[in-house]
């Protein structure tokens, strides 16, 4: 089959819709591309004219498998805007919130929608006839994340409790006790899932990449940080938009980000662990060296370990601050509407989410700039099947299309994000 | 029973976050059991696998915003025996609807640098503006304990307990204090849907109406109570004009605003 066509109609277990289209000219990839055909839904848009309070609740709505993320950099970046201090408690808080998110959205995808292509299954369902122990962990690990985020949001999609300035209302110490007897058993089972994670084939790809991620001093980064890369690169936020640009290409509804000097970047768990191993605790560095990965990962296969390692250091995160917590005295710091910009970047599960918002005196936004996390790995996954599927090229179709698949998945790539995803097409001539 | 004589559940996605059909994954404690009774057949978001129509339950997320998924609808319509719409997108066009009240052209620029390439219809609609629906099932996002109810409900033949009252009766209920009474804090909770579980108030802020209108709901007295807390009239504009902003009496409610303005 020197030169061929192959089509998927219908990319699944992301979140979105899109396809992929691969041509195979003399045996060569001539082209990939990566189609979303998520019908665009313009939130820059209507964002403005709306006030700087509902930037939160309304970006939320942009993705409902990370709003805390939506959230979390909507704040952010309104009270940088603003001149707001937010008090340490409510840092805290934030930080906690963003555990919740982490394992939910990690759990997920790790068990539901990543899992199933190692094991040889079509979904976890059916995966759970075989594996109902491992399935009924999975779920009940991602329930523990959404607990959290229930707890302190209201709700798990969606939360209501975010506000800028901090939150509607804080829990007391005593509303964390069963949460945390939870949490318990969740770093249990999430070092179990990096055990179990790390016993799964991979297929041997590695690939040099530029890594993007927050880094911050003390901490592994959530909410702070500056945007830095393995290539050199160590920026402001507001500098983002100097470094990084977004094309659009005719055949995508989401953006392309690239760097300024044109050049791929890959963001999300193994861009964070790559640059930030050495900040995660003793705990979730040796879980991580028993799996059998060295401090860098070069392996997108493997992020399915990477994303394991993450959920057991957001488990031992969460446990630290619930039990450090002093209620704050106030929910929230107060705000006052000013002309200003600001600029919000924060790790949601799936990388980093950058924000900017433009306000006039009354805090109404005069414009909205959103870059989530799958517009800026688009053009890497295009990469990926490049250099990947010429090694692949004899296996039957059936295997071929589901190891492209597979590769995709390995950036568990939102697509209701990144249109502001997937049906797989592979054309050979 | 034996696997093949399960009735046949899809999840179909228009326009939308993702969240509502999320809700069935977030069924943790009940996933299982529910698939003990149904087949998943069509769900990309959980399984590469499909299975071909008809139909027996297919649940629609996300709204009408493209030539291409109005065709689509028909389609899903004709293989469905019942159809339900889950969330604020699906039975109302969502917080996309926004682009209703604007000339979406200029929105298209907005966003994308090459406007040409983008394919979008003026006004992001209801699955019911373009094929009978059989029940919608309300909330940005919905509550997954009803959408259990809902399913099961049509599986047994019965109707789904799912109340039309107002959020204003959840907080009774609930032993919430008014916030707008006793704090002065806006709020949607008397024209808005229940389902939520009065949520915002129990933490101190007003209802933003997430779960779009109540059944007959008073939006004009409403307006004049938030008048009287001192929302401006392009506050109560925006206030009816978020997730449920092109469902009837809200988008009624906030032209009428809108217009005392000029």
């Amino acid at each position: 089959m020197k030169n061929k066509t192959i089509k998927v109609a219908c990319l699944s277990r992301v979140e979105g819709e899109g396809a992929l289209s691969v041509k195979i000219k003399d045996n060569k990839v001539v082209d990939v591309k990566l189609k979303i055909f998520e019908p665009p839904r313009f939130f820059e848009a209507f964002l403005r004219g709306r006030a700087y309070s509902e930037a939160p609740d309304i970006t939320a709505r942009i993705c409902g498998i990370c709003p805390v993320a939506y959230q979390m950099s909507a704040v952010h970046a309104m009270e940088d805007a603003l001149g707001v201090t937010i008090s340490s408690q409510v840092r805290a808080l934030r930080r906690l919130m963003y555990c919740g998110e982490w394992i939910e959205s990690h759990a997920l995808h790790v068990y539901m929608l990543h899992a199933p292509d190692f094991l040889g299954y079509p979904d976890a369902i059916q995966m759970a006839k075989d594996h109902a122990p491992i399935v009924k962990r999975g779920l009940q690990l991602k329930k523990a994340g959404n607990e959290i985020v229930t707890l302190l949001g209201g709700r798990e999609i969606h939360p209501i409790n975010v506000r800028v300035g901090g939150f509607y209302k804080t829990p007391t110490k005593q509303e964390f006790a069963p949460l945390a007897e939870k949490l318990k058993w969740a770093r249990d089972a999430a070092l179990e899932t990096v055990r179990w994670t790390s016993t799964l084939t991979f297929p041997d790809f590695e690939q040099d990449y530029e890594f993007v991620a927050l880094r911050h001093p003390d901490e592994y980064a959530f909410n702070e940080g500056r945007i830095v890369s393995n290539r050199g690169m160590d920026i402001p936020l507001c500098e983002y938009e100097n470094h990084f640009t977004e094309e659009h290409v005719q055949h995508s509804n989401a953006l392309h980000s690239k760097t300024k000097e044109g050049g791929a970047y890959f963001v999300g768990p193994l861009a964070r662990y790559n640059l930030n191993f050495d900040k995660l605790p003793a705990p979730a560095q040796e879980a991580a060296q028993a799996a059998g990965l060295s401090a860098v990962c070069r392996n997108p296969f493997k992020s399915i370990i990477v994303r394991s390692v993450e959920t057991l250091y957001a488990c031992d995160e969460a446990l630290r601050i619930i039990n450090e917590y002093e209620r704050p005295e106030e929910p929230s710091s107060p705000v006052q509407p000013r002309a200003s910009t600001g600029y919000g970047c924060t790790e949601a599960p799936r990388g980093i989410l950058y924000h900017r918002y433009q306000l006039d005196g009354n805090g109404s936004i005069l414009s909205a700039k959103i870059v989530p996390p799958t517009s800026q790995n688009q053009k890497t996954i295009e990469n990926d099947l490049l250099n990947f599927i010429p090694k692949y090229l004899d296996i039957p179709e059936e295997k071929l299309v589901l190891s492209c698949e597979q590769a995709i998945r390995n950036y568990d790539p939102c697509i209701s994000c990144a249109t502001h995803f997937l049906k797989l097409h592979i054309e050979r001539e | 029973m034996p696997a093949k004589r399960k009735p046949k559940l899809a999840v179909w996605k228009f326009a939308s976050c993702d969240g509502c059909q999320l809700s069935l994954l977030d069924c943790e404690d009940e996933l299982l059991a529910v698939t003990d009774k149904v087949a998943i057949a069509y769900f990309p978001e959980a399984s590469r696998a499909s299975v071909k129509g008809p139909y027996q339950i297919s649940l629609v997320e996300g709204s009408i915003t493209t030539r291409h998924d109005a065709e689509r609808i028909q389609k899903i319509r004709k293989v469905s025996k019942l159809l339900i719409t889950i969330g604020a997108c699906a039975t109302s066009g969502g917080i996309q609807a926004l682009r209703n009240f604007k000339d979406v052209k200029e929105f298209v620029s907005l966003v994308y640098a090459s406007p040409q390439y983008i394919e979008t219809l003026d006004k992001s609609t209801s699955i019911a503006s373009h094929v009978p629906v059989d029940y919608e099932l309300h909330g940005c996002p919905i509550n997954k304990m009803q959408l259990l109810e809902v399913i099961s409900a049509y599986l047994y033949g019965r109707k789904p307990n799912v109340p039309p009252h107002s959020v204003c009766i959840d907080c009774k209920q609930r032993g919430t204090v008014c916030v707008m009474v006793a704090q002065g804090i806006p709020c949607l909770g008397p024209v808005t849907h229940t389902g939520c579980g009065a949520i915002c108030p129990s933490y101190n802020r007003g209802c933003y109406g997430c779960y779009g209108p109540m059944e007959t709901p008073n939006t004009a007295s409403l307006s004049a109570w938030l008048n009287r807390l001192g929302v401006k009239e392009e506050g109560i504009v925006r206030a009816f004009r978020s997730f449920y902003a092109y469902s009837e009496p809200f988008r009624k409610e906030s032209e009428l605003h809108e217009k005392q303005d000029d």
